[in-house]
């Protein structure tokens, strides 16, 4: 068994063996044991990584493996990863473990809760270890549908409605991919010669104009819907205000960078011109997504919503950055998923904790509880830090890239949007102020609360984790920002090619 | 021709001599041991399906009237497994009093109408094809009218026969058309005849697509099929949307392909646009019913459109689609009506809004029906999203700006039935009800067939050679 295929493995042996417990507690320890081999795993595997480029390694992929699946349409089980994706694996192992720990104490139907909730992980991987299009494909589309009942089933509020909403939503973005999929696949051989999913084998035919012209928006749009671009986002507040706590920390921190990771992988890198002549229409959308996502955020008083739209802002960040198309913005956009997928799985698991004790979500009805429930309250803050991008933190590192490179347009229309993003961060300082304000400072405005217990130890692992990686990320982020850097090259070498011509 | 050669009708033989023993059966055991005839009648079939599987010769009888091939081996024995989980999952019907009489009838009518679509399968000429096609749905009428004593069964019985009748005339003036043009209806002759296509030719063609749509149910001849589907006993239904609509798919694309392989450019059009149709008046209907019977029913009209999608290719790709798709939708749509029609017998309840909160009681059925919902619908990992990738793939490597739209369409439709598959599955698992279906134990021939069904829609899917298979044989089909 090799290396990359034990991230689909080890979850799915984990599902079989939740289905021989019983009740909650043999669950959740089988859940954990297995998200901790997953995310120790993913610690080899960086190390690993590191270990072969080192060694003078400097194929496009390493790890690669392929066994022909379906050979008359030359379907392939082809995996293999680069920087980014080792990177998001390793956020991806991250954010379920301390999911797992978040959903501790799931009441109802325990054993379905944790198998969707793996489920969901298990294709999450497997789309960033493949590099067919068709199985990264199917791994997509097996991410997206547990969405469903884990929103409707263990959701709250207008779970019903969020939940259908959201996987036709995505499923109708998917709709566009397999079209968009099936375009390149048309037009992989120019030349004659052998159809390919292969992304590699993709990226080194030349797609006529005409072709990339037609299916470009196709496949960006398909994968911007999960990417909550503007204006398909509006899945996106709604399904994380109805979601559990750890989907939502699952859906937000990791599904969604699908959306990011889908958009250059597949949509730029393999229509560069294409990408070059129709990008400005997605950075308009995108800007919109960025600035309107903030706005949102200041006008909502439920924490989940403040939350769900400050990911809008967030994720339109990634986009904003990837069609800047040059090294250092497109670095920038994936230290921003990596960190965005960090924080907003910590504010979400907070957002759990805290409702899992008042019962309510708005936040005018709550306050003071630095003084009640002073370790939340203070990983509260930090995310909160985190997001407006203070130093030292992992926010500021991905913003801050991610300005400087867009900064190297020299057009005014560039400029603008440069702008209009860079304002946003004084809104989301704003609403994340603002928050922390209402919510955690001042006087206990409901006496109820002032019983109320702090973090368990088991939410103190979800917490520690997180924090952890944002620290770490925000503290030392060369080694992350070259891996990514090194890994765009090839990507980054065709868009510029495609700018010249 | 020696004797030997018949051995080419191996499972048109099996199939009769099974039928006639089952009427000997009936003949022969008095009314206290009838009881013994349904298992009987089960286990000589099992014994048909498992001999349809041992390697056989192919060849041509009759003059070519008659014509055995991989793939219509194939199509044969996978409309086998099909009627063998009907069979499976009619068993309970029979231990209820008011049909202890007529079982023997049951599985004489149903045999002998599988009989028909074998032939019709195997034609190799339209009078064969027409004689089988006859024999294959004359006889579903009576079946359909199963439950005499109900009026809407008597009544869909009464609706499948007028309506069967007339797109059989339809049908047949189409043929006569084309033997006035030609003077002859063997494909063979009709294949590689030198002739101009002529208005006559045309108009052939025309009124053969409008036969076979009325036998597929596409839209707009698919007015019959709602109303027979739901007056039928269940697990008619099930033969009906599933076997019989299988092999006339198969048989459609077969003439389609060959007789009229040079008129390409004409039924590609009309298929088009009665596969636009099709799938978007089928679904839009789906979206409203209430009733399961009658839901499956308009979601089978769907699918049949997105059965188009494979043939309009015109290549042996095309063709493989589609018999792998008849493959998918037979274990899919055969372990959702297997599920509801276990619901049906055991608790009389026949709506979606029946099966809230059933997960809590019943979680095994529950699961079952959501995944060949979710087959249907093409989601992974079942085999409904295999068979719907292959045949959008088939149908987008024309490679025209026009088939990629209507591959965009057909996606759309995709949505839209996602959200009525998901109804029942929000009904079972998220909908909260005070006094959901109790926990009740299926019988065992329920549970077995079940079993066939959901087995087939995981394996199917993911064992490729199982493509490879019928895509190989699918190629030197005249015309391909």
């Amino acid at each position: 068994m090799d290396i990359l295929s034990l991230f689909v493995v080890v979850p799915i042996l984990t599902i079989v063996g939740i289905l021989f417990t019983k009740g909650l507690k043999g669950t959740r320890v089988v859940a954990a044991v297995g998200m901790g081999v997953q995310l120790l795993m993913a610690f080899n595997l960086l190390f690993r990584y590191f270990a072969e480029r080192r060694a003078g390694n400097t194929a496009e992929m390493v790890f690669q493996k392929a066994y022909t699946w379906f050979p008359s349409f030359n379907i392939q089980y082809a995996i293999g990863v680069d920087g980014i994706a080792v990177a998001m694996i390793l956020l991806t192992s991250i954010v379920v473990f301390a999911g797992i720990f978040s959903s501790w104490k799931t009441e109802d139907l325990p054993r379905e809760f944790f198998i969707s909730l793996i489920l969901l992980a298990s294709g999450v991987f497997g789309f960033f270890i493949s590099i067919d299009l068709f199985t990264m494909f199917l791994f997509y589309e097996l991410a997206v549908i547990p969405m469903y009942l884990l929103i409707g089933l263990w959701g709250s509020g207008n779970k019903e409605y969020s939940a259908m909403k959201l996987t036709l939503m995505l499923m109708g973005g998917s709709a566009l991919l397999i079209l968009g999929l099936l375009g390149l696949y048309f037009n992989s051989a120019p030349n004659g010669g052998e159809l390919t999913f292969n992304i590699l084998e993709i990226a080194k035919v030349s797609i006529p104009h005409n072709v990339q012209m037609f299916f470009f928006p196709f496949l960006f749009v398909g994968f911007g819907v999960l990417g909550a671009l503007f204006p398909f986002h509006t899945w996106s507040p709604d399904g994380h205000a109805s979601a559990p706590t750890a989907v939502s920390m699952l859906h937000a921190g990791v599904l969604m960078k699908l959306g990011g990771y889908g958009c250059f992988r597949v949509a730029m890198y393999l229509l560069p011109d294409a990408a070059q002549q129709m990008g400005w229409i997605f950075l308009i959308l995108t800007t919109i997504s960025i600035v309107y996502g903030a706005f949102g955020a200041i006008a909502q008083k439920d924490l989940k919503y403040i939350n769900a739209y400050s990911s809008v802002s967030h994720c339109g960040m990634v986009i904003f950055a990837l069609l800047m198309m040059n090294k250092t913005a497109m670095d920038g956009a994936i230290l921003q998923m990596i960190s965005h997928g960090l924080m907003t799985a910590l504010f979400f698991a907070l957002i759990g904790m805290i409702y899992g004790r008042t019962h309510t979500r708005n936040i005018y009805e709550m306050g003071g509880l630095m003084r009640i429930m002073p370790f939340i309250a203070v990983a509260y803050v930090i995310a909160g830090l985190a997001s407006l991008g203070l130093p030292g933190l992992s926010g500021f590192v991905a913003e801050m890239t991610i300005f400087v490179g867009s900064f190297q347009h020299q057009d005014v229309f560039h400029r603008v949007c440069t702008i209009l993003a860079c304002s946003a961060i004084v809104v989301t300082a704003v609403y994340i102020l603002r928050v922390v304000g209402i919510l955690l400072f001042g006087p206990v405005r409901n006496k109820e609360f002032e019983t109320l217990p702090d973090a368990r130890w088991y939410e103190k692992i979800s917490m520690v984790t997180l924090i952890l990686a944002i620290v770490a990320i925000g503290v030392a982020p060369l080694w992350l920002s070259d891996m990514i850097r090194e890994s765009l090259t090839p990507i980054v070498t065709k868009l510029t090619a495609a700018a010249i011509n | 021709m020696n004797l030997q050669s018949f051995l080419l009708m191996r499972h048109e033989l099996v199939l009769i001599a099974i039928t006639l023993i089952v009427l000997i059966a009936e003949l022969a055991t008095s009314d206290s041991r009838k009881s013994i005839i349904a298992p009987l009648a089960l286990c000589l079939f099992a014994v048909h399906t498992i001999i349809g599987f041992l390697p056989m010769e192919y060849g041509s009888l009759f003059g070519g009237m008659f014509n055995s091939t991989p793939i219509n081996g194939m199509v044969k024995n996978i409309l086998n497994i099909g009627v063998l989980i009907v069979l499976l999952q009619a068993q309970k019907m029979f231990d209820s009093e008011i049909n202890r009489g007529k079982v023997s009838e049951y599985f004489i009518v149903l045999f002998s109408t599988l009989i028909g679509m074998f032939y019709m399968v195997s034609a190799g000429d339209f009078l064969m094809f027409y004689i089988g096609l006859e024999i294959a749905t004359i006889p579903l009428a009576a079946l359909a009218a199963f439950n005499r004593g109900e009026n809407k069964s008597a009544e869909a019985g009464i609706k499948l026969l007028l309506s069967s009748a007339l797109s059989s005339g339809v049908l047949l003036y189409g043929l006569s058309m084309l033997y006035a043009a030609n003077g002859s209806l063997f494909f063979d002759a009709l294949i590689h005849g030198n002739y101009e296509i002529t208005h006559l030719h045309t108009l052939a063609l025309i009124f053969f697509f409008a036969g076979m749509a009325f036998k597929l149910s596409l839209v707009p001849f698919h007015l019959w099929a709602a109303d027979v589907y739901e007056g039928a006993p269940v697990n008619v239904t099930s033969y009906l949307s599933v076997i019989s609509k299988g092999a006339a798919a198969f048989i459609f694309t077969v003439v389609l392909y060959t007789v009229f392989h040079n008129y390409a450019d004409k039924w590609q059009p009309m298929m088009y646009i009665i596969a636009i149709l099709t799938m978007i008046v089928g679904n839009l209907f789906a979206l409203r019913q209430n009733n399961l019977k009658r839901f499956l029913a308009f979601s089978s009209i769907a699918q049949a459109g997105f059965l188009l999608l494979g043939i309009i290719s015109g290549t042996a790709m095309g063709m493989a689609t589609v018999v792998y798709y008849i493959l998918v939708y037979v274990f899919s749509n055969l372990a959702a009506f297997g599920v509801i029609s276990i619901i049906e017998m055991h608790t009389g309840k026949t709506t979606i809004s029946d099966l809230n909160g059933m997960y809590r009681t019943n979680p095994k059925l529950s699961l079952a029906l959501m995944l060949a919902l979710f087959s249907l619908a093409g989601i992974p990992p079942v085999a409904g999203f295999f068979g719907k990738f292959f045949l959008f793939t088939a149908a987008a490597s024309v490679g025209t700006t026009a088939n990629y739209i209507l591959v965009l369409i057909a996606l759309l439709n995709t949505i839209i039935s996602l959200y009525y598959y998901l109804m029942p599955v929000k009904a079972m698992f998220i909908n909260k009800n005070d006094s959901p279906i109790a926990y009740f134990k299926s019988d065992v021939y329920a549970k077995i067939g079940l079993a066939i069904s959901l087995t087939g829609m995981v394996v199917v899917g993911f064992a490729s050679p199982i493509f490879e298979n019928i895509l190989a044989a699918c190629f030197g089909i005249v015309g391909l």
